[in-house]
């Protein structure tokens, strides 16, 4: 074509990025030498590699080195090895190296670019101008919080070597997320990147060397599943960071179950993109585009439900099928193209498998009329419509460039169709309307919320999780806990109730008038389903009463009505504080029955009884002044945006709570769940549940609504069980013996929800350190909602 | 040529009018038939649903728009010939000569150095700028200047650039430069109309701007730089259109802000509404502070993304530039060259 032809075509034509320095440097590599361990470049032990391939075209990029067990063992070691002396660093010298890493990031950040996108697939524009500035400002962020570490963090230490292994949709901002937090809070790491795209982690490997890194800090081996287990199995790894399928996800919580390893997990999603009749139409199939077909739809928080308002239903779509049809599908570095390859044959192949099943269940798959290369793993943008609720594409993560589309009537139905899914990592509201937009946020079950916009990212604001999404943040100040220890006082190791029926227990003397002792479920005073009862023994072995014996079914009506409770967490924190402070003020005045009954039960000296009944008044004063203080934040990300991290109430906590200070205990697991707004299915300590039962009617004279706290007494490792495989429960709370701990969070990879033990040993729970932050944290879910603004 | 304005009715039987809308350059067949926007009657209800502009939105839009298109190499010499051919080469200074008028026209004529033309390859077609736009006064020496070029004459008009004179007097106004054969009108609306939400006052201004315009193509321009939102750029922009706007133009540059991307794309949204409403396509002119090369193709591919590959044509496209097409011309001639030019390199205008 000559310029006169182009002058009258006025098509973009080609607009290549150079490629010459990535392949000089992937030239000047010997990668069957990847491994980065202990600062040195090694190759696998049983010298085995894996080819890593370009998604443009198929060709073979390297052969790289392939870790196993023993690589892992290397790279594990290496890591305890320096673990020491880089926790023990200054805050000042360990930002000093985060800035020096950033930096030099920065200064390379074309190459970092170009290397990602001839690896992974993704157009150049966004490796470019969104992953690699991302991953940049994720490490000189993170430098402060290094410097800021003993203040801000104070009674935390680092939680040890760190295990992390990252997907490959975004492989060098995966492993920013995971190593700047990590590095900023003095732990070690040991990285795997994704066998489909190792290279910018190699990169990067490069870069930690010259940048000041000391040996064995950072460790990235290259590998497979193989080497994913062997880290995730690992005794010297003390914590677990995997980004990735929620089906991994799932069996690494099962893996790690039991080991006290520290976990966080960001899986994957099916995130709601709501658009309602007053918003910004145009604005919003821009959103889309940004949302869904985003490095090709492969984006855990991809925007893959649209769900719209049906008086805007028909103009909406129709709108999205003219821009789609301007979406450009082509080569990965090409300037102008929109969509480039997706990241392997397999990946292609399941979309496409997706697709076909969507439509064969019903649904209307439309993609424009556009040709595709001949060479590599493309697929064009997808529009389904007629999708049911039930479809396959509205349930499954589809990983690719495919849009599932709804209509909905009303608010209510909106918020109901964007949570009728199991995963909760991501949602969009458009809507003009700032009432509107910022009702529904906090309705979403979603750890990130985007209002007018979508995709939004930044080390300042966490990002993770509700649900099967995973649990854990990475970014921001709630990122930085997962990557550090509180140290809890710690209480006796906790045996196992012994099997069977206990000892016959001696009839108490005395004419007292009889008392049954019920379960407390909703509100009422219920019998329990089995019609069973268990002895509960003085502590000089005679009969003291007898108690409801729990099961199944008395746990799946315990959390029936703690999920049908709205009154709790709806109220406001206020109220929430009010109802506390008076339930200690109804405690107080019956302060020597529970102290006599403590003595009774427990055999302790009547002062300290009476020392655990106003530390349990007191601990509900604490937690009643808390309600209304322990708050989220609000964060500036480099944009015209604020982010507001909410903090919002779990959701149905069950507390399986131990012997030692049974009524103290009780309080200070049940007080804090309730002071965030959740609501509470407790098993109290199996040996002297009358402490719980005696407090029914404080709590029905408390104004506590009905099912905000409900109680099952009977064989705590029994209820545990039925709790960790309830999935209608999202966080479990055990202190019990070892092996009720291993298995709660075993069996609670049903619904991924958020498991806290205290691995077989109980806490002093009169030290004032069993109480306050360590325990709200774990009561709430940080949600960050992002609301750009400006007129 | 008189340099005074023509009262109506006097002297305007010496100017010839132009022949009806004869083409500056080579014209190009379009999918779509342009018809000349008849206007509607002013439909509140339909302006009330263009009313959600997001204005956060707009600018990520724009600012990874032109990141997401490139165009480099013969395919950019070829838009930035796109880009003199959907030019009104401007002069709109308070110091204006009719001798400066002329030079500004011989420019037009001849926007490129006779080598860049011929090194392009480009000399068997006409490129050049689509018109010259100028104060009343100087309408008659610039179609003097322009005969037979088929290079519009466009006048701004209605109390340039404020628009705070009477409507008769405006409308007066139009009428002299109609007169003196103009065929493009620029017009500007009083603002404060706007921000009084006056709609039904602005569309009766507006309607009897274009009655006064009679065939001269009437560009409406909103001074949107003193409109302070996007969503009253776009429902200004909507009520030109329904008023029968030929074109809608950004900025008199003579605000304190020109035009921008996300008022550019306010508006051209606004013209796919009012398209998508009524199948008329409207004209958009950006104007004040696009005097670059680069700045050009920004606005280019937001045309073409937003509205598609007709609205690359001068029917429906203009820039209102003065020292644009200077710069255009050093890319041209680095392009050919590989060298960098310098300004004094290119005839000045």
């Amino acid at each position: 074509m000559n310029i006169l032809e182009r002058y009258h075509a006025m098509e973009y034509g080609p607009a290549p990025e150079a490629r010459n320095e990535a392949d000089a440097w992937l030239a000047g590599r010997d990668f069957s030498k990847a491994l980065f361990i202990d600062g040195a470049w090694k190759a696998a032990a049983g010298g085995q590699t894996f080819d890593t391939s370009e998604p443009s075209s198929g060709k073979l990029l390297a052969k790289v080195s392939d870790a196993g067990a023993a690589d892992i063992d290397a790279a594990v070691a290496a890591a305890a090895k320096a673990l020491p002396k880089w926790s023990a660093s200054s805050g000042y010298a360990r930002a000093k190296v985060l800035y020096a890493i950033g930096r030099a990031m920065q200064r390379h950040q074309r190459l970092f670019a170009v290397l990602e996108s001839i690896d992974n697939g993704k157009p150049i524009r966004e490796s470019r101008d969104i992953d690699v500035p991302l991953a940049i400002r994720h490490f000189i962020h993170h430098a402060g919080w290094a410097q800021t570490l003993e203040k801000d963090f104070p009674g935390h230490k680092p939680v040890g070597v760190v295990g992390q292994v990252i997907p490959w949709n975004f492989p060098l901002l995966m492993l920013a997320w995971k190593i700047a937090p990590a590095l900023a809070a003095g732990c070690t790491v040991v990285l795997k990147p994704a066998e489909f795209t190792p290279l910018t982690a190699i990169l990067f490997a490069e870069i930690c060397e010259r940048a000041g890194v000391p040996k064995g800090v950072v460790n990235i081996v290259q590998g497979g599943p193989e080497a994913g287990a062997a880290i995730v199995n690992h005794p010297g790894v003390q914590k677990i960071a995997f980004t990735g399928s929620s089906e991994v996800g799932k069996i690494i919580r099962k893996a790690t179950a039991g080991s006290g390893k520290k976990l966080s997990l960001e899986l994957g999603g099916k995130s709601a993109f709501i658009v309602f009749e007053d918003a910004d139409l145009d604005s919003a199939v821009e959103g889309l585009v940004d949302g869904i077909w985003f490095n090709q739809g492969q984006v855990c928080c991809a925007g893959s439900r649209l769900l719209v308002q049906e008086g805007i239903a028909e103009a909406f779509i129709a709108k999205v099928k003219v821009r789609m049809s301007r979406l450009r599908v082509g080569s990965p570095l090409d300037k102008n193209t929109d969509i480039g390859p997706l990241v392997d044959r397999t990946q292609l192949d399941r979309v496409k498998g997706l697709v076909a099943e969507g439509a064969k269940q019903g649904a209307i798959c439309w993609q424009p009329d556009a040709a595709l290369p001949t060479t590599g793993y493309y697929h064009l943008p997808t529009l389904a419509t007629s999708v049911s609720p039930a479809n396959i594409l509205a349930q499954e993560e589809v990983f690719g460039p495919v849009l599932a589309t709804m209509s909905f009537r009303n608010t209510e139905e909106a918020i109901d169709l964007a949570n009728n899914t199991r995963y909760g990592l991501a949602a969009s509201v458009w809507s003009e309307n700032v009432n509107l937009a910022l009702h529904v946020a906090p309705q979403l079950k979603a750890g990130v919320v985007w209002v007018n916009g979508t995709n939004m990212f930044d080390a300042a604001c966490g990002f993770g999780g509700y649900r099967e999404s995973g649990f854990g943040r990475e970014g921001g100040r709630e990122g930085m806990f997962e990557y550090l220890a509180a140290k809890l006082p710690a209480g006796p190791a906790i045996k196992p109730a012994a099997a069977g029926s206990a000892q016959p227990i001696e009839q108490a003397d005395g004419a007292a008038i009889d008392r049954t002792a019920k379960l407390f479920i909703g509100g009422k005073q219920v019998r329990p389903d089995g019609n069973y009862s268990l002895a509960v023994a003085t502590a000089k072995g005679k009969l003291a009463g007898e108690v409801g014996l729990g099961n199944r079914k008395d746990i799946r009506d315990a959390v029936a009505a703690a999920r049908a409770c709205k009154a709790w967490p709806d109220a406001t924190a206020f109220n929430r504080s009010q109802v506390l402070y008076y339930f200690a003020e109804n405690l107080s005045g019956r302060a020597d029955e529970f102290a006599a009954r403590l003595v009774q039960l427990t055999g302790v000296a009547a002062k300290a009884a009476r020392e655990e009944v106003d530390l349990s008044i007191e601990r509900l004063f604490l937690y009643a002044g808390l309600t209304d203080k322990f708050e989220g934040r609000v964060h500036q990300p480099p944009a015209r945006v604020v982010t507001l991290a909410l903090h919002e109430p779990v959701g149905v906590v069950g507390i399986v709570a131990p012997d030692n200070q049974p009524l103290l205990n009780f309080i200070s697991l049940v007080a804090p769940a309730l002071a965030m707004g959740n609501t509470v299915v407790a098993v109290p300590s199996e040996r002297h549940p009358l402490l719980a039962t005696d407090l029914y009617q404080v709590i029905e004279y408390s104004d506590i609504p009905a099912g905000a706290i409900n109680i099952v007494t009977g064989r705590s490792a029994e209820l545990a069980g039925v709790l960790a495989k309830h999935d209608d429960v999202d966080g479990l709370w055990v202190f019990a013996d070892a092996d009720t701990c291993a298995k709660a969070e075993a069996d609670s990879i049903g619904n991924l929800k958020r498991v806290w033990t205290g691995n077989g040993r109980s806490l002093d729970w009169a030290s004032g350190d069993a109480a306050g932050d360590a325990f709200l944290r774990r009561a709430i879910e940080v949600k960050n909602v992002w609301v750009p603004y400006g007129d | 040529m008189s340099s005074t304005i023509r009262e109506a009715g006097a002297g305007a039987s010496k100017v010839m009018p132009l022949p009806a809308r004869a083409a500056a350059n080579t014209p190009v067949p379009l999918e779509h038939g342009i018809a000349r926007n008849p206007g509607m009657k002013l439909d509140l209800g339909f302006l009330e649903s263009v009313r959600n502009v997001n204005r956060s939105a707009l600018e990520r839009r724009v600012a990874t728009l032109t990141k997401r298109r490139s165009i480099k190499a013969d395919n950019q010499a070829a838009w930035l010939l796109r880009a003199i051919a959907c030019m009104d080469l401007t002069t709109l200074n308070s110091n204006d000569t009719d001798e400066r008028v002329r030079r500004l026209c011989a420019k037009a004529i001849n926007p490129l150095r006779r080598d860049i033309v011929e090194g392009l390859g480009i000399a068997g077609e006409t490129i050049r700028p689509a018109a010259v736009c100028v104060y009343h006064p100087f309408v008659a020496t610039a179609v003097e200047a322009l005969r037979g070029t088929g290079i519009h004459v466009a006048a701004v008009s209605t109390a340039f650039p404020h628009g705070l004179a009477p409507l008769s007097t405006r409308l007066q106004e139009i009428e002299a430069s109609v007169r003196d054969g103009a065929d493009e009108i620029d017009v500007v609306i009083p603002r404060g109309l706007v921000y009084g939400a006056k709609w039904r006052e602005l569309f009766n201004e507006i309607v009897a701007m274009r009655a006064a315009c009679g065939d001269a193509h009437l560009k409406v321009i909103l001074g949107t730089g003193d409109l302070s939102t996007l969503r009253n750029v776009m429902l200004a922009s909507m009520v030109a259109m329904m008023a029968g706007a030929d074109f809608i133009k950004t900025s008199t540059g003579k605000e304190s802000v020109n035009a921008t991307l996300p008022v550019g794309l306010a508006m051209v949204r606004a013209i796919r509404a009012y398209f998508e409403e009524t199948g008329y396509l409207i004209g958009f002119k950006p104007a004040g502070g696009i005097s670059t090369a680069k700045a050009s193709l920004d606005w280019l591919v937001l045309m073409k993304e937003e509205l598609g590959r007709p609205w690359l044509e001068p029917d429906l496209f203009r820039f209102g530039a003065s020292s644009l097409l200077t710069d255009i011309e050093r890319q041209l001639e680095h392009h050919l060259t590989g060298h960098y030019s310098a300004n004094h390199r290119h005839a000045m205008a």
